[in-house]
C-alpha cells in the first residue's frame, strides 16, 4: 500500500468512456455516473454512439462514447474531458482532441497491437510516439488482468476479456475515492437474473480497483466536492425517460389514460419503451405497423376519450405531417414529441440537432397552427411533456414538444416532484345530454371547443378532416365559413399566450446584448453567458421554452437590448421565426450544425464578439 | 362490454339529418339503407355505435349516419379505428372504406389490422374504380381495364379482398353484394356479432365512372348461375334449377351438375364457415366467374383471441403482479437519495 496518497478537492471533473461500439462503453457510463449521483454528485450524461448497433470492429467511425461530468455546473456536459478512457487506437484517435491539456488517459495497452493501430490509420504507435507527451498515460495490460480474473471464476476466455469495462470502472472508481458499495449494487440489479455474471463482474471490478492502488501515477487521486443541491429527495433521469414520466403524470392528473400510439425511431424510441412498462396504470401503448398508424390511432383515441400522444424522431415527423393537419382540423387534443436527430431525411439518426423547429412550425397543409413548446434539459422534459399535456387537453389543440437526442439520452440529477404539487389539468368534457351541445361552439374568449365523448348520451356527432360549419360542425364549402375557421384555429393557438408564464430574463434587465436560445441548449447559452458576465460586461440571456405562441412580452422584452444574438443547432430556424414575428428588431446568429452541443467555449468566444 | 338498449331502435334513430351526396343510382344507397336497418336490430344503445372512414366515396358514411364518427384522411381509417376501439372498448366500431382506401394508399393498415384481430367491423366498398377523383383504376380493377389513368388499359394484377384478408390471418370474411339489401342486413349482424376483424367486402357500382362493373354477376337473367351464396351447414348448391354444386376436385374446387355424370348432392361440399383451416375458405373467395360462381355470404368466421382483449388482459394481469400504482410510485422507484 502506498503512503504518500494525495486526495485533489475539485468542483468538477469531466470523464469520457469511449470504446467499440460492442465494449460495453453505454454501460460502464451508466454504472459510473449513477455511482457519482448516489455519492451525493450533481452528474450530467451525455452519450454519442455510432447509428450501427456494431460497427466494424477497432474503426474510428464505429467508436461509441459516453461522457460523464460530475461537481458543479453540471447543467450542461463539460466541453473538455479529464480523464478519457479509451479501450482501443480508433477510441483513442476519436477523441483526444477532446482531452484537456495535462488530463489523465487510460487505454488498454493490449489493445494497441499492429491490426487496431492499423484500423484506427495510426501510422506509429502514439503510446510510444511522444504525441501524448502533454497528458499522463496509462496503459496496463487491461483485457489480460480482466480476463484472467474473469476466467478463474469459471468465465469462457471470449467471455472473460469481455469483462476489461469493469476492469476500468473499478480503477476509475478508485481514482475518484468512491467505494464499490453503491456500484456492486448496482450490478446485483442490473444482473439480478445472472447473479454468476454480476459475481464475477463485481470480482473483475474490484481487480480494477486495487490494481490501481497499486499504480504510482493513481496516488493522486479526486474527490469531488458533494453539490449544494435544495433539500428533497433526487434521482437521475435521462431526457427520454423524463418525458414518459411526465406524459404519466398529466394522464393520471387529468383523469384522462394515456393512450401512445408510437414507431421506433431512433433517438425517440426510449419513451415508447419506458411507456409500455406502465400497463398497471393502465397506460395503452400501442406500437403501430408505421409512423401514420402512430399519430392516427392517438387521434382515434384523442376522439374517444383518451389523453392521446405519439412519440417520435424528425423522419416520424414529416411522416406524420398529413394526420396532424387531421387532429388540428378535428380540434382534438393530442400530444406530439419529437426527439430531434440531425437532418435531413435519414441524416445523423444518433446525433442532435435543433432543425425540426421550421416542420413543427409550418409542416402542413393548409394553416394549420399548433402550439409548439420546447424543453431545455433532461429533467426539464418532465415539465415540458406535462405542459404539453395539459395545454392540449385544455385547449382542445394539438401541442408539439421538442426535445433531442442530446437531452434525451442525457441524463441528470432530478428533484423529485410530488404529482399532486403539479398544477391541475381541466379538460373540456362535455356533459351527457347537454341540449346545447355543438360540436362547434367555441368558447367566447379563447375559442376552445368541448369535448364530447363517444358513448356519451346525447352528444352524437360526427367531425373530420373536411372543413366544417361554424357552430354547428356540419361539412361546410362556404368561402365566408372557411376564412372565419382559419381565423377562428390561429386565434385559438394565440391565445394560448394568456396561459403561459411571462418570458424570463438572466443577468442585465436592459442594454447592450440579448442572447436567445431555445430548447435543449440552455445549459451551454447559460453557463457562457454567465462567464461573460464575470468577465464584466452587460449581457443578458432569454432562454424560451413556449415557441408557439411566444410569451406575451417578449417584443417589449427584446426592445430592451441594443443587439440580439439568437444561438441555435440550425442555421438559423427560431431567429427566422421571431424575424417574422418581431420584424422590428435586428437579429444577429450565431449557428452550429454539426450534431453535436455548442460547447461553452465557443459560445464565449462568439458572445465576446460582440462587443 | 358495450352497453345494450333498453329501448326499441328503429332505422329512424340512425338517420342523419344530412343531405345523402351520393350520385343517383349508386350502389352506397343501398349500403346505407342496409345499415340503417340492421344498427337497430344489434342491440346497443345508439351512443355506443361510432363510424369511422377514410376518404372516398364510401368514406363519407359517418355524415349520413346519426352515430358518433370520424372521417379520417386518405388510407387510413383502419388506423384512427385502432385507437378508437383500442381505448374505448364500450364502442362498437365500424369502418366505411374502399378498394383505394384500403388496398392502396392505406393497404399497410388493413392487414395489420386483420393480423391483430382487432373487434371492428370493416365494410369495404368494392367498386374496382377511383370515383371520387373522378375514374383511376384500383387495386381492384381487373388486369388490361381501361380508365382515365390507363388509358392504354392497366399492366398489374388486381387484388382480390379475401386472399388478401386470409393472407392476414382474417378470422372474419364476408361478400355481398349492393343489388340485395336485405341479404346485405343478414351478413352485417353475423359481422356485428364476431368478436375480432370481421371484413365484409361490398361489391358496389359506381354508376358514373364504372358502370357495370360487376354486371356479369348481378344480371337478373344469370345471376343465379354466377352466384353462389353460403349459408353455413349447407351444401354449395346454386344455379337457376339449383342442380349445380361446389365439389372438391384434385385440382380445387369444381363446378358439378347434380344428376350428370352420377354427381349427387352428396358429392357437393357443406359450407363449414367456422373451419379454423383456411384452405376452402381461401379457394371459395378466389371463385371468378365465368369459369365459377362468385361466392357470396360468409366465407370464414373463425375464434381468435382479439387485440383489445389482449390488451385489457395485460392491464389487468399487471395490475395485479406490478408494484407500481400510481406516478409517485414511479418517480420514487429505483436508485433515489435525500438531501438534507
Amino acid at each position: 500500500m502506498a503512503t504518500q496518497k494525495q486526495i485533489l478537492g475539485r468542483n468538477s471533473v469531466v470523464v469520457k468512456f469511449a470504446g467499440d461500439s460492442g465494449d460495453g462503453m453505454q454501460l460502464t457510463g451508466t454504472l459510473f455516473s449513477d455511482a457519482a449521483a448516489l455519492a451525493g454528485n450533481d452528474i450530467a450524461t451525455f452519450p454519442d454512439y455510432p447509428a450501427e448497433i456494431r460497427a466494424p470492429h477497432n474503426t474510428v467511425a464505429g467508436v461509441s462514447g459516453y461522457q460523464v461530468h460530475i461537481g458543479k455546473e453540471t447543467r450542461i456536459i463539460g466541453d473538455q474531458c479529464d480523464i478519457l478512457v479509451a479501450m482501443n487506437p480508433a477510441a483513442l484517435v476519436a477523441n483526444l482532441k477532446w482531452v484537456k491539456k495535462g488530463g489523465m488517459i487510460l487505454v488498454d495497452g493490449d489493445a494497441f497491437d499492429e491490426p487496431a493501430l492499423k484500423k484506427a490509420n495510426c501510422e506509429t504507435n502514439p503510446l510510444e510516439d511522444e504525441s501524448l507527451s502533454s497528458y499522463i498515460v496509462v496503459a496496463p495490460p487491461i483485457t489480460t488482468m480482466a480476463r484472467e480474473t474473469a476466467q478463474a471464476l469459471g468465465m469462457s476466455p471470449k467471455d472473460a476479456a469481455r469483462t476489461k469495462n469493469m476492469f476500468c470502472l473499478g480503477m476509475i472508481y478508485f481514482a475518484f475515492n468512491f467505494e464499490l458499495d453503491t456500484p456492486c449494487k448496482l450490478l446485483d440489479k442490473r444482473f439480478a437474473k445472472k447473479m454468476d455474471v454480476a459475481l464475477i463482474n463485481k470480482q473483475v471490478m474490484q481487480k480494477g480497483y486495487n490494481f490501481a492502488e497499486t499504480l504510482e501515477l493513481f496516488q493522486t487521486t479526486y474527490r469531488v466536492a458533494p453539490v449544494d443541491l435544495p433539500k428533497g429527495k433526487y434521482r437521475n433521469i435521462t431526457g427520454n425517460i423524463a418525458t414518459a414520466w411526465g406524459l404519466l403524470a398529466a394522464s393520471e392528473r387529468s383523469g384522462h389514460k394515456l393512450f401512445l400510439g408510437s414507431y421506433p425511431i431512433t433517438p425517440a424510441t426510449d419513451i415508447l419503451c419506458e411507456l409500455a412498462k406502465y400497463k398497471s396504470l393502465s397506460a395503452k401503448v400501442f406500437q403501430a405497423e408505421d409512423e401514420i398508424a402512430g399519430i392516427c390511432s392517438a387521434i382515434g383515441a384523442a376522439y374517444s376519450g383518451a389523453m392521446a400522444c405519439t412519440t417520435t424522431s424528425g423522419p416520424g415527423l414529416s411522416l406524420k405531417a398529413e394526420a396532424l393537419g387531421l387532429a388540428v382540423i378535428t380540434e382534438l387534443p393530442l400530444i406530439i414529441v419529437d426527439v430531434q436527430r440531425g437532418g435531413p431525411s435519414t441524416g445523423l439518426p444518433t446525433k442532435s440537432e435543433q432543425s425540426d423547429l421550421n416542420i413543427a412550425l409550418y409542416g402542413r397543409n393548409g394553416e394549420a397552427p399548433c402550439i409548439v413548446i420546447a424543453a431545455s434539459s433532461p429533467g426539464d422534459c418532465f415539465y415540458q411533456a406535462y405542459n404539453a399535456a395539459k395545454l392540449a387537453l385544455e385547449t382542445m389543440t394539438p401541442c408539439i414538444l421538442l426535445t433531442d437526442g442530446y437531452i434525451g439520452q442525457g441524463s441528470e440529477v432530478f428533484r423529485i416532484p410530488r404529482v399532486a404539487d403539479l398544477p391541475p389539468i381541466h379538460s373540456p368534457v362535455a356533459k351527457a345530454n347537454d341540449p346545447d351541445y355543438k360540436p362547434y361552439r367555441r368558447d367566447p374568449e379563447t375559442f376552445i371547443r368541448q369535448w364530447a365523448i363517444p358513448g356519451t348520451e346525447g352528444l352524437r356527432h360526427r367531425i373530420g378532416g373536411l372543413e366544417k360549419s361554424d357552430v354547428l360542425g356540419n361539412v361546410s364549402t362556404d368561402p365566408l365559413n372557411h376564412e372565419k375557421m382559419v381565423y377562428y384555429r390561429n386565434e385559438k393557438v394565440k391565445r394560448v399566450a394568456k396561459k403561459i408564464p411571462l418570458q424570463q430574463v438572466s443577468g442585465a434587465k436592459s442594454g447592450e446584448l440579448l442572447v436567445v436560445s431555445w430548447g435543449g441548449t440552455q445549459g451551454q447559452v447559460g453557463v457562457a453567458v454567465k462567464e461573460v458576465i464575470s468577465g464584466g460586461k452587460k449581457v443578458a440571456h432569454a432562454h424560451f421554452t413556449n415557441i408557439m405562441p411566444l410569451p406575451m412580452n417578449t417584443a417589449e422584452l427584446l426592445g430592451k437590448y441594443k443587439k440580439i444574438l439568437v444561438c441555435e443547432l440550425n442555421s438559423g430556424q427560431f431567429a427566422n421565426y421571431l424575424r417574422i414575428q418581431f420584424p422590428q428588431y435586428q437579429y444577429l446568429q450565431y449557428n452550429k450544425v454539426q450534431g453535436q452541443p455548442f460547447t461553452v467555449e465557443e459560445l464565449v468566444n462568439e458572445i465576446n464578439k460582440q462587443f | 362490454m358495450i352497453e345494450k338498449t333498453t329501448e326499441k331502435l328503429s332505422k329512424e334513430d340512425f338517420a342523419s339529418d344530412q343531405m345523402v351526396r351520393w350520385c343517383p343510382g349508386c350502389g352506397d344507397h343501398a349500403i346505407l339503407s342496409a345499415i340503417e336497418n340492421v344498427f337497430p336490430q344489434i342491440g346497443y344503445k345508439k351512443e355506443k355505435f361510432c363510424v369511422v372512414s377514410g376518404i372516398g366515396c364510401s368514406s363519407r358514411l359517418p355524415y349520413y349516419l346519426n352515430t358518433y364518427g370520424i372521417h379520417g384522411i386518405h388510407g387510413r381509417a383502419n388506423a384512427i379505428a385502432t385507437g378508437v376501439r383500442l381505448f374505448n372498448r364500450n364502442l362498437s366500431v365500424w369502418i366505411a372504406t374502399g378498394d383505394g382506401d384500403s388496398l392502396a394508399i392505406g393497404g399497410n393498415h388493413f392487414i395489420h389490422i386483420i393480423r391483430r384481430n382487432l373487434d371492428v367491423n370493416i365494410l369495404l366498398f368494392n367498386n374496382e374504380i377511383y370515383g371520387l377523383t373522378k375514374g383511376q383504376y384500383s387495386p381492384t380493377s381487373p388486369m388490361g381495364k381501361i380508365t382515365k389513368s390507363s388509358p392504354q388499359g392497366t399492366i398489374e394484377n388486381p387484388f382480390t379482398v379475401g386472399e388478401l384478408v386470409l393472407g392476414a390471418q382474417g378470422t372474419f370474411f364476408a361478400r355481398v353484394i349492393d343489388t340485395n339489401p336485405k341479404f346485405i342486413s343478414e351478413v352485417l349482424l353475423e359481422a356485428a356479432k364476431h368478436d375480432g376483424t370481421s371484413v365484409v367486402e361490398m361489391l358496389q357500382n359506381c354508376v358514373i365512372f364504372n358502370d357495370g362493373a360487376h354486371k356479369y354477376i348481378t344480371d337478373r337473367e344469370f345471376r343465379d348461375d354466377r352466384q353462389l351464396i353460403l349459408k353455413h351447414g349447407q351444401p354449395m348448391i346454386f344455379g337457376k334449377d339449383q342442380n349445380k354444386g361446389i365439389a372438391l376436385g384434385d385440382n380445387g374446387l369444381k363446378v358439378v351438375t347434380i344428376g350428370k355424370n352420377g354427381v349427387t348432392e352428396k358429392d357437393v361440399l357443406v359450407h363449414d364457415m367456422y373451419r379454423e383451416d383456411p384452405g376452402i375458405h381461401l379457394m371459395l373467395a378466389k371463385m371468378k366467374p365465368p369459369e365459377y360462381p362468385i361466392a357470396l355470404g360468409v366465407i370464414r368466421s373463425v375464434v381468435a383471441a382479439t387485440y383489445d382483449q389482449l390488451m385489457e388482459n395485460l392491464i389487468e394481469t399487471h395490475k395485479q403482479s406490478c408494484a407500481i400504482h400510481s406516478v409517485d410510485d414511479i418517480l420514487n422507484s429505483g436508485d433515489t437519495w435525500d438531501v438534507k
